[in-house]
């Protein structure tokens, strides 16, 4: 299911001269389609073809470390986190300077001890966009828009996330205008580290709730394919 | 349009049928829910998906739903919610 971890490694690694693919897995007729449009429209002065660049460029600004900068700073900060909770967009602006005036609405939903929240779109693949940029290809998947509701504690220990059964799971259905982060439970042993080594442990995956933040590496091997998160 | 409904009210969700398209998911529908928080007003996604202007705007809930009620059956401790419209909310007691 999150294979997509080891894909956006290779990105990476690839050569920086090969031709760039921009197909990204898109249907050759849906690019066609794309590509008449954007043409006509460019055409048609609704907008300019440096207009586009520009949206792709903030789109592309947007990755999960925002997310995990803003995850970090709640914890060392609880009059943050409580800004963070009663007026999250706002609350997020002022931290990272970055305007949200035309993202939609955000609510950031708080784990504790007892309750582990999982974000999912049964819908369509609604997403926090603005603080964690393009959702991964599973979130999109059918298989996990419509398992997350129906077996949740299931798809959790697909990713390697097993919590008691005192824990409340709530699984947040996106479901109309409103986008929701998770603020992950701070994890124990983590209490000396600093704002910058605690974003480092916040994963995309524990923001959308399928997973937790990594514990302190110091003393703990960790295999790569634990430490991107994927599914053990 | 203005809110009926607060955190902690009871509502049930309207089992509704439509053909066009709406927000409110079928597994849902004519589930007992309650109501975590309004989100304030938004265009009615029904008209907006028509280029229509989606006027009224409806208000919009969170609202959790226990796990027996959607799916019947039980599993330990387990909570769904979902954003609902309220012209897709009826109250019950």
């Amino acid at each position: 299911m999150a294979r997509e971890h080891a894909h956006s490694r290779d990105d990476h690694d690839r050569d920086p001269h090969a031709p760039v693919d921009e197909s990204h897995g898109v249907r050759a007729d849906s690019a066609l389609l794309e590509r008449a449009l954007r043409e006509l429209l460019i055409e048609k002065n609704v907008f300019a073809a440096a207009d586009i660049q520009r949206q792709i460029e903030l789109t592309e600004s947007r990755t999960p470390e925002l997310g995990a900068r803003v995850v970090a700073h709640a914890w060392a900060d609880p009059g943050y986190k409580t800004w963070l909770i009663k007026e999250p967009k706002a609350a997020i602006e002022s931290f990272l300077g970055i305007d949200l005036n035309l993202t939609p609405e955000l609510v950031v939903v708080e784990n504790t001890p007892k309750l582990h929240h999982v974000i999912c779109c049964t819908l369509c693949s609604c997403y926090p966009r603005a603080v964690l940029g393009i959702p991964p290809a599973w979130y999109k998947s059918p298989e996990y828009r419509s398992r997350t509701v129906i077996e949740p504690r299931a798809v959790l220990a697909e990713f390697g996330t097993r919590l008691p059964d005192d824990v409340e799971i709530r699984v947040v259905d996106s479901t109309a205008d409103v986008r929701y982060m998770v603020l992950p439970l701070r994890p124990r042993g983590t209490e000396r580290m600093s704002e910058r080594e605690l974003a480092g442990i916040v994963t995309r995956d524990s923001m959308i709730g399928v997973a937790v933040p990594g514990a302190p590496r110091r003393q703990t091997k960790v295999s790569t394919t634990k430490d991107a998160g994927l599914p053990t | 349009m203005t809110p009926r409904f607060a955190a902690g009210d009871n509502v049930r969700v309207r089992a509704r049928e439509i053909a066009t398209h709406c927000r409110t998911p079928y597994y849902l529908r004519g589930k007992r829910g309650v109501i975590v928080r309004g989100h304030g007003t938004f265009p009615n996604p029904e008209e907006l998906a028509y280029h229509q202007l989606g006027v009224p705007h409806q208000p919009l809930y969170q609202v959790a739903f226990d796990y027996a009620e959607v799916w019947g059956k039980r599993e330990r401790n387990t909570v769904i919610t979902a954003d609902i419209f309220q012209h897709w909310l009826e109250a019950v007691d």
